[in-house]
């Protein structure tokens, strides 16, 4: 009995969280209108593809989702890159002031990203990278957390391997690709998604440094569509779907790792 | 802080560097330089003015943090911000540990799929998520009304009307957010060793006091950390008044990052908000040190 209850509630809270996701997907395939009826309609009566037509052919959304593809893809690259570089060295190495530059970098994780933002963008600005891929990569090349995360797993691989490689010859950039990145692999899986995710799912920033609707990320894009089509529901959903989708599969296919980390970045002590 | 064994080679702290500097030269000039410059910028009256002539600038002392006094539409962003904050966040909070008990209850079939539906809201856009719920928000088409029909509940303008604005804003914030809670939740479950309840058992305590005196306890560290990065996060709430509300009605659902942003980005008064951010800075970090304080009372 007790059992029938506890699964009747989890039921119930599977289907609150995925209803909006339901009705998101079997409205894009509406026709324009019939998502503005009363009682609402769960299913469409006619599935057309129109409303993503419209996306692709008339407001050529496809630059935005590139554009979103290409900038997650390349800031995971390259923060993966120099924050494994500099976990390694935080775990793995002697030198003076480590520990207070590690504390200082983690306890500078409360500062607001957007206390940053307005000297960021004259500095971007001045550089002359406003409305350029380089606005959203060059505030994404490292960050804290990814660093802080890959020193925690690293610190487990032992010293006896490095040591053993060095008898060996292998110089210290060796050791790093050849070894610790190997060795890496799980925590490097677990940051390349909340990397992905993030840039994809960004808003504020992309609102703020790409000034034309070729350049927009999709976020931005489908925040700026919604403000002209506030009447038009189909069309919206077909532009969540979008950018929603890709966001779910990368998710499904990693999640095991995506969960893993979420649960060693929770326990620092 | 645990003592690791490192390599004792004279060359380790050149070879350190070598490993530290991509990515410590990238967060010193494109993190703390900026917080420095926006600390400085925040003692100015930068403004449209000096982006096109740089001799303009001048510092003005603490006026901008003077003016933020005696600026109401501040206080609204202020107010709106924590009114947000205090009933979201505990909120979410009671929601992730309340979802992260009934699954971490060994009656529980299919564990790892429901797991998967409460997180599915966490990874997806925001921006995306807040255009659906606008939809569904709609006073006459939306689904949520209908629903709420269905059980005799007349229909609410949820995003139109004042009153209902803000907590239609933290129903979707809860929605969007509970599962990732509820994950970290889990894992601190999970980590409460076995033989606590069963000692529980032989005295015979019952579940509501096993909760109370091994869990709740057991669990306070996790809390902490939970509670901290929720209140940072919801402090930054920007998309979707952005999205569903532009601030309104009536200011209702103006935030701090929403004012900022327009005193900033909007009519390029930077100095006017940077100042702004660095208000939201000192707010955040009283509220971490208050949590801080209520861990170490606690223990």
């Amino acid at each position: 009995m007790k059992k029938i209850i506890l699964h009747i509630v989890l039921i119930f809270v599977a289907v609150i969280t995925l209803i909006p996701f339901l009705w998101m997907i079997s409205a894009s395939l509406m026709y324009d209108g019939h998502a503005s009826v009363f009682p609402p309609r769960f299913i469409p009566d006619e599935f057309t593809l129109m409303q993503y037509e419209r996306l692709f052919e008339r407001l050529s959304i496809a630059r935005n989702f590139i554009n979103s593809l290409v900038l997650s893809i390349l800031v995971t690259i390259i923060s993966l890159t120099l924050n494994s570089m500099a976990g390694f060295a935080f775990a793995k190495y002697r030198f003076r002031g480590k520990d207070k530059l590690f504390n200082l970098l983690l306890s500078s994780m409360i500062i607001p990203a957007q206390v940053t933002m307005l000297p960021l963008f004259l500095m971007l600005k001045w550089m002359g990278f406003i409305n350029t891929y380089m606005a959203i990569i060059i505030p994404g090349l490292a960050n804290i957390f990814g660093i802080f995360l890959i020193r925690q797993y690293c610190i487990s691989i032992p010293d006896s391997l490095i040591e053993a490689a060095r008898i060996d010859g292998a110089n210290d950039f060796l050791i790093y690709r050849k070894i610790i990145l190997p060795l890496l692999t799980p925590v490097l899986a677990t940051l390349a998604i909340f990397n992905f995710l993030g840039t994809w799912n960004d808003f504020l920033w992309p609102l703020i440094v790409m000034t034309d609707d070729s350049m927009y990320t999709l976020p931005v894009a489908l925040a700026n569509l919604m403000l002209e089509h506030t009447k038009d529901p189909e069309l919206m959903m077909a532009g969540s779907v979008l950018t929603i989708l890709p966001v779910i599969i990368v998710f499904l296919a990693l999640q095991k790792y995506y969960m893993k980390g979420l649960m060693i970045g929770s326990v620092k002590e | 802080m645990k003592k690791q064994r490192a390599l004792s080679f004279k060359t380790t702290t050149t070879t350190a560097y070598f490993f530290l500097a991509p990515a410590l030269s990238a967060i010193f000039i494109f993190f703390f330089i900026p917080v420095i410059a926006a600390f400085i910028i925040s003692f100015t009256d930068f403004d449209i003015y000096t982006l096109g002539n740089f001799s303009t600038l001048r510092l003005i002392g603490f006026d901008n943090y003077v003016k933020l006094f005696s600026d109401d539409l501040f206080w609204t962003a202020l107010g709106n911000t924590f009114y947000f904050v205090v009933v979201a966040g505990p909120l979410s909070i009671a929601v992730s540990l309340t979802a992260a008990l009934l699954l971490n209850s060994k009656l529980v079939k299919f564990k790892s799929l429901f797991r998967l539906a409460y997180f599915l809201p966490v990874v997806t856009t925001l921006v995306a998520v807040a255009i659906v719920w606008r939809f569904i928000y709609h006073p006459n088409f939306g689904i949520l009304n209908f629903f709420l029909g269905l059980i005799g509940i007349n229909p609410i303008d949820w995003l139109g009307d004042p009153d209902w604005a803000m907590p239609s804003i933290i129903l979707l914030a809860v929605w969007k957010n509970f599962g990732y809670n509820m994950i970290i939740f889990i894992a601190g479950l999970q980590n409460i060793p076995e033989e606590l309840y069963e000692a529980a058992d032989i005295v015979g305590a019952n579940a509501f006091q096993k909760f109370k005196h091994i869990t709740l306890p057991m669990l306070a560290p996790t809390t902490i950390f939970v509670s901290i990065i929720t209140m940072i996060g919801y402090f930054q709430l920007f998309a979707e008044p952005y999205v569903m509300t532009q601030g309104g009605p009536l200011n209702k659902t103006l935030s701090i990052v929403q004012y900022m942003y327009q005193e900033g980005f909007r009519w390029w008064n930077m100095g006017y908000s940077a100042s702004i951010a660095f208000v939201l800075f000192i707010i955040i970090f009283i509220g971490t040190l208050i949590q801080f304080k209520v861990q170490k009372l606690s223990k």
